[in-house]
């Protein structure tokens, strides 16, 4: 296994465009596993620990962009944690500290697990993933960027820079069901927000389907709401869960989320 | 521009001494922390980042020395067990795990030791759950954790790490 570590995003992209088969790696919270169960054997790593425009985040007239390289330890910071609340509570159900002092958004939204614990709650704030690659950039709508289980519309040639999101201040929180309250892949997780000022009710929910997804309803039909997230989940029966299992849970923690968001 | 290396360079300064090494880009810095510099109080348990038995400080945080590629850890500063007793005088928070029995066989403690002074520099105070949390990412197979947290607990109310 041969390693590049460029020192710019620009030569981060050069890079890539030149060895397009390089494995990117941030955090490493994922890929080592890969490595080192032998299940992964890249040829070439592209190391972005050294990329400084990776890293932190900036706010331009209420617009967010947060640098692929964010730790969800800093997630769980102020001022982020107040600005984007669900995703701080996902954050801490990450891992254990030390998995949330490496793990990285941009390495969540690159492994594009269904299981992604960043997922549900940006995919509630509307997120955009900015991509770039030698070209230029572009903007990805993130429910358009999850394609499919672990699967992203990343081209080949391009490096995921930042996330975009324009925070709505509305009541949210983030739920995940697992076998303990750390070091947990979910057995299904689920996002809500009551957005007042757009009038509607929102869920995003995890490892309840091939991809993350979003579910919207108007302000008014929060009685039927649990059972509208419930039906729009296509689980399976693997080894953390059964679909009916996931199902039930899906209702149950969205009649909780409504609860809480409701009382806010 | 940079070409693909099999091998690289890197400086890595270790409880205050620093290492200047060629190392594969494929090694696991647990490995560079214990086969190269020779220090093996960092344990390894999983190699899935399960277990924090290979928990070491990088630049003042707890990491899991499994988890990342030696290359990755160039110009950065690390703390091993070995860095905490530095003056051969075992600190607050080693006398309390002794003090306290939070260890039988020893295999989780070197992990459990950062993570806990980890907790304890950023939260001076932490109430019992926070405590939990703190050292939820170290996996004991002995104690049932009480005597580690009754540890952790002393040297909260005792007044630093």
């Amino acid at each position: 296994m041969d390693v590049l570590t460029p020192r710019s995003l620009d030569e981060a992209l050069r890079l890539k465009t030149e060895h397009p088969d390089a494995v990117p790696i941030a955090g490493g919270t994922d890929l080592m596993v890969a490595l080192n169960f032998d299940r992964e054997r890249p040829g070439v790593i592209l190391n972005l620990g050294e990329v400084p425009e990776l890293r932190g985040w900036s706010r331009d007239d209420g617009l967010l962009r947060i640098g692929a390289g964010l730790t969800y330890a800093e997630a769980m910071a102020e001022p982020l944690r107040s600005l984007l609340p669900a995703l701080a509570e996902a954050s801490r159900t990450v891992g254990s500290p030390q998995i949330r002092n490496r793990g990285t958004l941009g390495g969540n939204l690159g492994t594009a697990s269904p299981a992604g614990d960043s997922l549900p709650p940006l995919l509630v704030e509307d997120a955009e993933v900015e991509v770039a690659s030698l070209g230029g950039s572009r903007r990805i709508a993130l429910h358009e960027f999850l394609v499919g289980p672990k699967q992203n519309a990343l081209a080949p040639e391009e490096l995921i820079v930042a996330v975009l999101v324009r925070p709505s201040g509305a009541p949210q929180t983030f739920m995940k069901v697992g076998p303990r309250n750390a070091m947990v892949i979910a057995v299904c997780s689920l996002a809500v927000a009551v957005d007042r000022e757009r009038g509607e009710l929102r869920a995003a929910f995890g490892s309840a389907g091939p991809v993350p997804l979003l579910v919207i309803a108007p302000l008014a039909e929060a009685d039927g709401f649990p059972a509208l997230v419930a039906s729009a989940a296509s689980p399976i029966d693997d080894v953390r869960g059964t679909a009916a299992y996931r199902r039930h849970a899906l209702r149950v923690l969205a009649v909780r989320g409504l609860e809480r968001c409701l009382a806010a | 521009m940079p070409e693909p290396v099999s091998e690289q360079t890197i400086s890595v300064e270790i409880n205050g001494e620093t290492y200047e090494q060629e190392v594969e880009a494929r090694k696991l810095l647990v490995h560079f922390i214990r086969d190269v510099v020779d220090l093996t109080g960092t344990h390894v348990g999983c190699d899935t980042g399960n277990c924090g038995a290979c928990t070491v400080l990088m630049d003042g945080k707890t990491i899991k020395s499994c988890m990342l590629l030696a290359i990755q850890a160039d110009g950065a500063t690390i703390t091993t067990v070995e860095g905490l007793a530095a003056g051969g005088e075992l600190t607050p928070l080693q006398r309390a795990f002794s003090a306290s029995h939070a260890l039988q066989c020893g295999y989780c403690t070197p992990g459990m030791l950062l993570s806990a002074a980890y907790l304890l520099e950023q939260n001076p105070h932490p109430s019992e759950e926070e405590i939990r949390r703190g050292i939820q990412g170290n996996i004991c197979r002995c104690t049932g954790y009480v005597n580690i947290v009754e540890a952790i607990k002393s040297v909260a109310e005792g007044g630093g790490a």
